[in-house]
């Protein structure tokens, strides 16, 4: 936020003095407000998450030593590792203890360090996800400007029936389909997986992005619709707006109406919903990975949850929290930049 | 489907992005440029679903991990695919004392670690005594050194153990012996996983050579084993999550072998082309245990299992209402044997079954004149009363997860109800609490059987119960009789296999007749893979055995590449693999940086048309 005094030749009033300084203190307690609130969320989500998984019904232990000859001896050894034996406080303030500093524990299935699996699996996921959030918005946000400005015609009409069917379709029957079709039938693409076995390097590239395609296709294919109803609502409720009725009476060229006047005000309601879904990039589509063998995040916290492997899924929890509540508090930290009218 | 919704009157950013997106996802790419030059390397790519826990012996306790370290380390002895019998393995021979408390192996002379250092007896004798001294070390395997007192090598090629009390599984020790030279660097059992270092030194038929987290596993067939090289030059293991996609990657011959197919895929994977299904008999059992009232070692009872199932009447009554060949027929597509012995037919020797006065058959009449014998009479709404009063209304909890459980539950329940005993089929997504609790009547169960039958035998024992209430209990029907425990002690110091055997008989017979664990039979293992790919392979038992998750190496080591000009699907032909793990992820990251840095040109061209909007306020 640089304040309105960018230039040195006009003498500064001592009003505008004043105004400097009430601006700054209100921008301060406005940042401060979002800051407090983000970290009673995410405080919150750390206390809940220690809960919530401790709730689904299955012991860790039988559940990993399942069809195998164990002993019991063999059981206890395990529980005393995990430690399972100690007393329900006790495991929380160890929790609580390690998030301070950012230590998750080890994983009880991988028997490694929680924060080195995520650190592992973020990548694919980015990829993956970051791709299909980056052309499902501008696929979304296109068509719905698009459709907006015809409102009521047939390609609007087919556009939003077309996006809406797609968003309502699960998404690992989806990729199923497509992989059916695609890889098994055409063999235009991998059924799965990130990369050919044995692949390296600068060779890597192409590979992967041929492995992507499917994937991707299947996100975007269920993500634009929102974008496009987002837009293509708020670009309706700028539409009728006096200044919109000002320009065209100015005698600007329709399409210019819509890209310099109508669009980046209508786009306001969009920036949240993307940085929401930013922040959601991070936990991934669990069905999509899943579907596609994509070695990500969200395919982790499926495989956390089948055991379940408590430090593994709480980790994963309160990482995917801490994303989601950065991306609003940089939000709601950027709006007033981007919108004058909600600056405090 | 993008494509679609592109065409349809695409603004000027659209298709820009568009652009952007498809070269950046790849389409332009088209296939993928890894043709690398290799001679003709013949590659056998196996789909897996389940994830690595750990790649250490000491630690791994999957079928996936424990199934690869069979394929990396030799153990000390092996099992014969043909006759299931114990046959050398890293021990050339073997010979034990007559009160069985002493046993003495022999080391294969010939036997070499994959760096070039020979395997000796100190080699197995530091294996098992670090699991015996070592808690994290014994976490796997421990259950196999419980009655070890002593293990020596008494000299380069010889190990001598010294037993506290006589032990079966001796001739069934399934423990990958570790190289000493390499392990006995290891600080800590309990943090280390085997996977910095690759290729992973051992002695077994495949040496893994490469790891990518859930990916893929390389090995690469160890050219010196002493039984003979594989025949294939790489076994890759790639991970698939979903059961579908591993049947279309079978079908677009990206993998050449697929396991735990549905009777649906294995119908379907029937007639297609390059394809070979097998059907193999299972190494599980698939059953329900009837709460006897669950009790504590010290014979305190809990939970609140139904009185009417502690009768033995009441059990006969309902074991009669079950008809094993239906289920099997319809929940199991007929993929499967109905069989009431508790260890499954493809183990042989060890198997036992019904016959004569002793089989509880389908008989619903039957049913009827026992419970109406024993004063269980019928009421008004169709349900019998016990004669306390009570109505023989069951809680039947089926893992929800196994959709032939559920239907087989649901088949049960009708039959049931014709004897006028209610079976309330409620799915559950696991039963473990509810058996910790004891708050159950009857619950599914299955367990998979190992070719030495000690340890499900050993589940059932009185000494096995919980010693308080939710403690550790390896067992899932709190069956305990005395018979049955002395029966099992008599088995454990019989060292003749035949003798043994027929204990084993008498004690399943005893299981049958309680009926507390009811055994309905073995579903099939169905596999399918690349007829162009392999041309054959030895299943265990062989014949009518399975390939994937055998008791030894067998079907990879035997596997013969179709027509030796090389596998005839250039899907999977790969490059070299190079064992490069630092630049693993390199086209990921690259991927992400351009990912990146299409997003933040978006967001540049969108300030500047906001600048520019301002600008033609002003």
């Amino acid at each position: 936020m640089a304040g309105p005094a960018d230039t040195d030749l006009v003498p500064h009033s001592p009003e505008e003095g004043v105004r400097d300084r009430s601006g700054l203190y209100s921008t301060a307690r406005y940042v401060g407000a979002r800051l407090g609130g983000s970290l009673v969320s995410l405080f919150a989500v750390i206390v809940t998450s220690f809960f919530l998984f401790r709730i689904i019904p299955g012991d860790p232990v039988d559940a990993m030593t399942h069809g195998r000859p164990v002993s019991i001896e063999q059981k206890q050894q395990l529980r005393r590792e995990f430690g399972l034996d100690d007393p329900l406080y006790q495991q929380f303030l160890d929790y609580l203890w390690g998030v301070v500093r950012l230590d998750f524990g080890q994983s009880f299935q991988f028997s490694r360090p929680v924060t080195e699996l995520i650190g592992e699996r973020l990548w694919p996921t980015l990829l993956l996800v970051g791709t299909a959030v980056a052309i499902s918005a501008l696929i979304g946000l296109t068509l719905g400007v698009n459709g907006a400005w015809r409102h009521g015609s047939t390609s609007d009409r087919v556009n939003t029936g077309l996006a809406l069917t797609l968003w309502s379709v699960p998404s690992f029957w989806l990729g199923l389909i497509l992989i059916v079709v695609f890889s098994s039938t055409l063999g235009w693409f991998p059924t799965s997986g990130m990369r050919t076995e044995g692949v390296s390097g600068w060779e890597a590239v192409p590979d992967v992005a041929h492995h992507m395609v499917l994937p991707v296709v299947t996100l975007v294919a269920v993500l634009y619709a929102q974008y496009l109803m987002i837009m293509r609502s708020s670009l309706l409720d700028e539409m009728g707006s006096d200044y919109i009725v000002t320009a065209r009476a100015k005698g600007l060229r329709d399409a210019l109406v819509r890209r310099r006047h109508a669009v980046p005000n209508a786009l306001l309601p969009t920036v949240t919903l993307i940085f929401v879904n930013l922040g959601f990039v991070v936990f991934g589509s669990v069905l999509v990975e899943t579907i596609f063998s994509w070695p990500g995040l969200g395919q982790l916290f499926y495989s956390g949850l089948n055991v379940p492997d408590l430090p593994l899924v709480q980790g994963l929890f309160v990482f995917f929290s801490a994303a989601v509540i950065l991306m609003n508090l940089l939000a709601d930290l950027l709006y007033p930049v981007i919108d004058p009218r909600v600056r405090p | 489907m993008a494509t679609t919704v592109i065409r349809t009157r695409p603004g000027k950013l659209a298709v820009g992005g568009a652009a952007l997106a498809m070269a950046l996802t790849g389409v332009a790419a088209g296939a993928p440029a890894a043709q690398a030059d290799n001679e003709e390397k013949t590659t056998l790519t196996v789909a897996v679903s389940q994830e690595v826990d750990s790649l250490s012996p000491f630690q791994a306790v999957r079928v996936i991990t424990t199934s690869m370290h069979r394929w990396m380390y030799d153990f000390l002895t092996n099992y014969d695919p043909q006759t299931g019998e114990t046959i050398p393995a890293l021990a050339e021979s073997w010979e034990s004392s007559d009160d069985g408390l002493t046993w003495t192996y022999h080391i294969r002379e010939e036997a070499t670690w994959s760096d070039g250092e020979p395997v000796t007896a100190e080699d197995v004798a530091w294996t098992f005594n670090t699991m015996m001294t070592d808690p994290d070390a014994a976490e796997a395997n421990g259950n196999f050194v419980e009655n070890f007192e002593t293990v020596t090598a008494t000299d380069e090629y010889t190990v001598e153990i010294q037993l506290s009390q006589p032990q079966v599984t001796m001739l069934a020790l399934d423990v990958p012996i570790l190289p000493e030279h390499i392990w006995s660097e290891v600080d800590d059992y309990g943090e280390f996983n085997n996977d910095q270092d690759f290729p992973i030194v051992s002695n077994g038929p495949w040496i893994l050579t490469d790891y990518q987290p859930n990916q893929t596993i390389t090995f690469e067939a160890n050219e010196d084993y002493w039984r003979g090289a594989p025949k294939f030059d790489e076994l890759v293991l790639r991970t698939i999550n979903d059961a579908d996609a591993q049947v279309e990657a079978l079908r677009a011959g990206e993998v050449d072998f697929v396991s735990g197919l549905t009777p649906a895929q294995f119908t379907a994977l029937e007639g297609a082309e390059n394809i070979t299904v097998n059907q193999a008999d299972g190494k599980r059992f698939q059953g329900m245990t009837l709460n006897p009232g669950a009790q504590l070692q010290d014979g305190t009872p809990f939970g609140d299992g139904h009185p009417a199932l502690q009768d033995p009447v009441v059990r006969e009554a309902l074991v009669h209402t079950i008809n094993r060949e239906q289920i099997y027929e319809v929940a199991y597509g007929g993929f499967g044997e109905p069989n009431g012995g508790y260890i499954p037919s493809r183990y042989d020797t060890f198997h036992w079954e019904p016959s004569g006065d002793v089989v509880n058959a389908f008989d619903i009449d039957q049913a009827n004149q026992l419970l109406e014998d024993a004063g269980y009479t019928m009421g008004d709404d169709g349900i019998r009363v016990s004669p306390e009063g009570r109505p023989l209304s069951f809680r039947f909890n089926v893992h929800a997860d196994r959709p032939q459980f559920v239907q087989a539950a649901q088949m049960m329940a009708e039959w049931a109800g014709q004897a006028g005993i209610e079976l309330k089929v409620e799915p559950v997504s696991e039963v473990g609490s509810l058996l910790d609790a004891g708050t159950y009547d009857i619950l599914t169960t299955g367990w998979s059987v190992n070719p030495d039958p000690n340890y499900v035998l050993s589940i059932n024992l009185c000494s096995g119960l919980p010693t308080e209430i939710g403690g550790a209990y390896l067992s899932d029907a709190y069956f305990c009789n005395e018979e049955y425990d002395q029966l099992y002690q008599q088995q454990l110091a019989e060292l003749d296999r035949d003798a043994r055997a027929d204990l084993v008989h008498q004690m399943q017979r005893i299981l049958y007749e309680e009926n507390v664990f009811v055994v309905w039979g073995y579903a099939d293992t169905l596999e399918a893979y690349r007829s162009d790919v392999i041309a054959e392979m030895t299943p265990q038992p062989d014949p009518g055995g399975n390939y994937y998750g055998q008791d030894g190496y067998w079907s990879w080591w035997s596997a013969v590449p179709a027509g030796e000009a090389g596998g005839g699907d250039g899907g999977d032909a790969s490059a070299a693999s190079g064992g490069d793990d630092g630049g693993s992820n390199t086209g990921v990251v690259v991927g992400v940086i351009v990912v990146a840095v299409i997003v933040l040109a978006g967001v540049f061209l969108l300030v500047r048309r906001r600048a520019a909007t301002a600008d033609e306020r002003e």
